[in-house]
């Protein structure tokens, strides 16, 4: 298999300093949308700042650089080994880390030892899926803890939300976590979430939703109007950038759907922080790579 | 909503004298702690029998540099991203505020024990927090949550590191001296948080949005 290792250290370096134009140009919208002097025009104001600054100096945007989750879907009959491919980003984000794009984040759970860098049992995490296309494609997800932390998953029905096993219990689970989490995810927020699926899996779809642009318009009609609805009501909450009240606390909501068990109904929140540090690159066949 | 330079040590009167929204710029040297340094400070130094004298030198040696350090100092949620140049010395890469309400079942303690006047970090704490504010003449001082690049450059020096072995670079308590580190106050010694006014406001607007379905 081909050396990709530099070409993982830059992916991480463009995650982990470069905030995605979608997310910044809604930032940017946010701040014209709160009133002048405020607090939340101030915090954005000071996001934006940073963006600016982060990019310049290619320096994280975050210190909580997060779990790099690695997304790699991979062609048939090219000599990839997932095996490698793990070995490959791994050495690329230990390298990463000495260059300083990554805190070192990965701490023994039985310990508490700092491994020193970002290397573990289980750390960083990968989903691989071969695919039809003879191209390579990895995305790559930067998630600090505060947002991890107030992520939820709602078993429904949900006797305190009155939220039964439908598109309106769905919308019940979503305004609860969102009102639930305040400003300790950083907001404003982008949501990414899973309908259906089982436990562990409902996250890691959750998840999937983010690397959506911001734009982009959900294929299904009534998942569209879903998450039309709820970014407005979601900003009706009034929580504001970093909890100090405001007119934004969500820049998108991103739903996806999938099969569930007859007894299950999880809603899977996956909460990202208005840093939401995501980044993907294309491997041709003819070796060249493109990032975005 | 009035806009403040403050000097560390600060004063009691300087803090009563802040309210809730105020913009603050703090100059001086703090020193960051959270989850792991809470944990150790708590059980070493203050809900502890055992007399601080007869800690091992090495902690022994760590408190008195916090009790003369938070004497009127400002403990700072965060765990950076750090360079290590030539000559060995320690420069702050990234560092913005972790979240807060995980040392809520400490905090109130640390800053009775130390006299702390201070507190960054973001998202806010909770009730005992607020008490120990009031009565203590503290403030909690709200930096903005992953404007880690902007708030490192306010970070002119690293002056030293505690704890980084053990506890690990996020952890470790990083004493810093800053200049001019853009805070807002969100808990003000008069007992108002912005965040429990906020909390309320959208607990109202979210019943409102379900009870309209």
């Amino acid at each position: 298999m081909e050396n990709l290792v530099e070409h993982f250290v830059e992916l991480i370096r463009r995650a982990s300093t470069d905030l995605p134009a979608d997310v910044e140009a809604a930032l940017r919208e946010a701040k014209e949308r709160e009133a002048d002097g405020s607090a939340a025009a101030g915090a954005l104001t000071t996001i934006l700042e940073n963006v600016a600054l982060a990019r310049a100096n290619s320096t994280p945007i975050c210190q909580d650089t997060g779990v790099p989750i690695f997304y790699v879907f991979y062609p048939p009959g090219r000599g990839i080994s997932t095996h490698q491919f793990r070995r490959q980003a791994e050495e690329a984000v230990a390298e990463a880390t000495r260059r300083a794009y990554l805190r070192p984040n990965a701490v023994d759970a039985l310990t508490g030892q700092n491994s020193g860098n970002n290397l573990g049992q289980g750390f960083p995490t990968f989903h691989f899926e071969e695919w039809e296309r003879d191209d390579i494609r990895v995305n790559l997800l930067l998630k600090g803890g505060g947002s991890e932390n107030v992520g939820v998953q709602y078993k429904l029905p949900d006797a305190r939300l009155q939220a039964g096993r439908d598109l309106e219990g769905v919308r019940r689970a979503v305004l609860d976590a969102v009102y639930q989490a305040q400003g300790k995810g950083c907001a404003p927020a982008i949501l990414g979430v899973a309908l259906g699926s089982d436990r562990g899996y409902g996250y890691v779809h959750a998840k999937e939703q983010l690397f959506r642009p911001l734009g982009d318009v959900n294929a299904e009609p009534t998942l569209a109007a879903l998450e039309e609805r709820l970014l407005r009501e979601c900003n009706e909450l009034g929580v504001g950038p970093m909890g100090f009240g405001g007119r934004t606390t969500v820049l998108g909501v991103k739903i996806g759907a999938y099969h569930r068990l007859p007894a299950c109904y999880f809603v899977s929140v996956a909460y990202m922080c208005w840093a939401c540090r995501r980044a993907s690159m294309t491997i041709y066949n003819n070796g060249e790579v493109e990032y975005d | 909503m009035a806009s403040y330079d403050l000097q560390i040590p600060i004063s009691e009167d300087e803090i009563r004298r802040l309210a809730v929204g105020d913009t603050v710029y703090l100059n001086g040297v703090i020193v960051t702690g959270r989850d792991a340094a809470h944990k150790y400070m708590i059980e070493n130094f203050i809900r502890t029998d055992a007399a601080t004298d007869t800690l091992p030198p090495a902690d022994q040696a760590l408190y008195e540099e916090l009790r003369s350090l938070l004497a009127g100092g400002v403990i700072y949620h965060c765990g950076p991203v750090v360079r290590q140049d030539e000559k060995g010395e320690w420069h702050f890469v990234a560092a913005g505020p972790t979240t807060s309400i995980r040392e809520e079942p400490y905090e109130a303690d640390v800053i009775a024990h130390f006299g702390l006047r201070g507190v960054i970090g973001k998202g806010g704490m909770g009730p005992n927090t607020l008490i120990a504010c009031r009565e203590y003449g503290a403030a909690y001082f709200h930096a903005v949550g992953g404007a880690a690049s902007l708030i490192a450059d306010a970070v002119k020096e690293v002056l030293a590191v505690h704890k980084k072995d053990e506890f690990g670079v996020p952890e470790a308590f990083w004493v810093i001296r800053v200049e001019r580190f853009p805070v807002v106050v969100t808990m003000d010694a008069h007992g108002r948080s912005i965040h429990s006014d906020v909390a309320a406001d959208s607990q109202a607007a979210l019943e409102r949005l379900l009870a309209g379905s």
